[in-house]
């Protein structure tokens, strides 16, 4: 087979949209957060958090979907840790995101090894099962890539939907979208920025846990240190280069993860000649590029990074 | 607990006092103490006994202490690194990746490719060590000032990809031939080994570098023109440009000097420690950099005692977790406790609570 009939290859689309999903919650989540005006690099840490708390949650004897929940309860627990410090404290939201991710992810670890003090192979669930679709699922090429998936991938399309919904057609997207942009404009129409943002980084944040939890409780079976790899930061990349848009933010998160995808393939056909690292720095990579192509374009919410004071200029 | 928003308020302080530079250290370290005994107690350990062993474990012993100031070491290096930079606001977040091109460039230049005596060797290591890391984050402030590419998103990325690329060169053109196998780099030949400070004991060289280093940037900070414009930069970029500082070139400057200072953790771990270059060398020592330059209020001096502090921290959790069995995580548990607290407390140097 070769590199270029690869791209058309089902079983290419399908491990597409399985990186992406992750990606999708993820990237959802920053996104929530930072249309408030609030950037949240704890993104990182809240995923490690969501990985560990879906799984352990599944592992002690719980379904599922139970799993799924605590997940994205513990990652609205740090989120609103994180608002608290920079909403009405108006913290660094750099320092106190990067400081979130450290608290986040060694709080994760110290759990694991206390509830886990020596386990040579780390013990397994039993994750989601691909779901098929019927009809959809017969579909060539895109049956496969769609509609074969897990009830967590099908979760994160909704979830796209549902934000886009919210965010553009209720009255509650809109205040949200204003905070991001003029905070004094939602003071002014009665309602509360600091509450507003605290909830946005909360919900923003149990979707990044749900991305996490995508790794321990479908991708893979169970939790390994450094498991989230950087991924939170790849979904603040994807957040500019979908311009702050959840539907852009989809299609940079598939288009990445096919990439990725692509790669992996790719690896197996030309490993002889490269090294596998330069496959492996690829993404990040792309990421850096994606970032550069779009910032002459980006629309950053102009309240962003910027805290609120009430009566303050 | 206080509801934000209505019955609180912060209002800015007219004059700003003395005591919370005192107070907002001791409040940091008070707090890590207290989730650190919460997690032992979860840990199935007296909290008593869990400090013990790491107060013993860090500075119980002439070891034990030598051995806190070797981790310190590269700490130094970062927490410096970060603190520069974060007072112009340039938003490193890459020192792990500077860190290791500075080891690159020592294994490069330091197992045998220079036939030199050591006094003339190792400052040409630390030349193209401290020149590799500088350059490295001036492609990320180039972004930044040319294009307005947030920094924080490159130099993590960066992070990733330099590793992937230590990893290349260990399976490539670095690895050592007798090294069984195992992606690890020759050895630094004996001229271009830092010396030790104590013989027979792991503290080298590089730590005297370090506070070399600190003070460096403290009379950079306080008697040049630079430090003062990095501060300016920091403080208000629009205004500084009124004022006619060229804040582009301060900030490709401070990226220089930045990455310059985390490189040398790099150098000082292989020539001093290590003896080669592994994909293990960094423990996330760029990452703690940024929590040692919070803890020191970002003042070169006080890099030095935070990051005694949160040396002392992990050597004492490690020597811990061998005696008593908690996990040595608790020490990065209490080290970004720590942070966070660092940081709320410096609040209420700029403001006051009211409560209405």
């Amino acid at each position: 087979m070769d590199a270029i009939s690869m791209i058309f290859e089902a079983s290419l689309w399908a491990a597409a949209v399985r990186i992406a999903s992750p990606l999708i919650f993820a990237t959802l989540g920053e996104l929530i957060c930072e249309r408030a005006g609030v950037l949240n690099l704890g993104i990182e840490g809240i995923m490690t958090v969501g990985a560990f708390a879906g799984w352990v949650t599944v592992y002690s004897g719980a379904d599922l979907w139970t799993g799924v929940m605590v997940a994205a309860l513990a990652g609205a627990a740090f989120g609103l840790l994180h608002g608290f410090l920079t909403v009405p404290l108006g913290l660094s939201q750099h320092v106190t995101g990067i400081g979130i991710t450290l608290l986040a992810t060694s709080l994760t670890y110290y759990a694991y090894r206390v509830a886990f003090p020596e386990v040579t192979s780390p013990p397994k669930i039993e994750t989601f099962v691909p779901l098929e679709i019927p009809l959809l699922s017969q579909i060539p090429i895109l049956g496969e890539a769609l509609f074969r998936q897990t009830p967590l991938t099908y979760l994160a399309f909704i979830a796209v939907i549902l934000v886009a919904y919210v965010l553009y057609r209720t009255p509650i997207g809109l205040a949200v979208r204003t905070v991001g942009e003029n905070p004094a404009a939602v003071e002014a129409q009665g309602i509360d920025v600091t509450w507003l943002r605290l909830g946005a980084v909360a919900v923003g944040s149990a979707f990044m846990a749900l991305g996490g939890a995508f790794l321990t409780m479908s991708a893979f079976n169970s939790f390994y240190f450094d498991m989230v790899n950087g991924r939170g930061w790849i979904c603040i990349a994807l957040v500019v280069f979908g311009s702050w848009r959840p539907g852009k933010a989809l299609l940079g998160a598939i288009l990445f993860a096919a990439f990725d995808a692509y790669q992996l393939r790719l690896q197996q056909l030309a490993g002889a000649y490269l090294p596998y690292q330069v496959f492996l720095m690829l993404p990040y990579i792309l990421s850096i590029l994606a970032l550069i192509a779009m910032s002459r374009r980006a629309g950053y919410p102009r309240a962003l990074m910027i805290p609120y004071r009430k009566g303050e200029r | 607990m206080v509801s934000p928003g209505k019955p609180m308020r912060l209002e800015p302080r007219t004059e700003s006092g003395r005591s919370i530079w005192i107070v907002a250290p001791l409040a940091a370290i008070g707090a890590s103490f207290l989730v650190a005994a919460i997690l032992a107690l979860i840990g199935g350990a007296s909290p008593f006994s869990v400090f013990a062993a790491v107060i013993n474990g860090a500075a119980g012993t002439q070891f034990a202490f030598l051995e806190t100031l070797t981790r310190a070491t590269p700490l130094i290096f970062t927490g410096l690194a970060a603190a520069v930079a974060f007072r112009a606001k340039l938003w490193n977040i890459g020192a792990e990746a500077q860190l290791y091109a500075g080891a690159i460039m020592t294994v490069v230049l330091g197992t045998g490719a220079l036939p030199l005596p050591g006094p003339v060797v190792i400052p040409m290591i630390m030349a193209a060590g401290v020149m590799a890391g500088a350059l490295l984050l001036l492609g990320p402030t180039w972004l930044k000032t040319r294009f307005g590419v947030d920094e924080v998103v490159t130099t993590l990325l960066l992070n990733f990809v330099m590793v992937l690329f230590v990893s290349m060169l260990l399976d490539g053109v670095l690895k050592d031939p007798m090294g069984l196998g195992w992606p690890q780099s020759k050895r630094v030949v004996a001229d271009a080994t830092l010396p030790k400070l104590v013989q027979g004991k792991r503290l080298h060289l590089g730590f005297v570098i370090a506070i070399g280093a600190a003070l460096v940037v403290w009379f950079i900070n306080a008697r040049t023109t630079f430090g003062y414009e990095m501060r300016a930069v920091g403080f208000n970029p629009r205004a500084a440009r009124f004022a006619g500082i060229p804040v582009n070139r301060v900030m490709a400057k401070t990226a220089l000097l930045s990455g310059g200072l985390a490189a040398l953790a790099g150098v000082s771990e292989v020539a001093g420690l290590k003896g080669n270059l592994t994909l293990d060398l960094s423990p996330g020592f760029g990452y703690t950099g940024i929590v040692v330059a919070m803890l020191a209020v970002l003042h070169p001096i006080g890099v030095i005692a935070a990051a005694i502090f949160v040396a002392a921290m992990f050597v004492g959790a490690d020597a811990m977790s061998r005696t008593v069995g908690v996990p040595t995580y608790i020490a990065n548990v209490m080290v970004a406790t720590a942070l966070l607290t660092m940081v709320t407390a410096m609040l209420f140097t700029r403001f006051r609570l009211r409560l209405s």
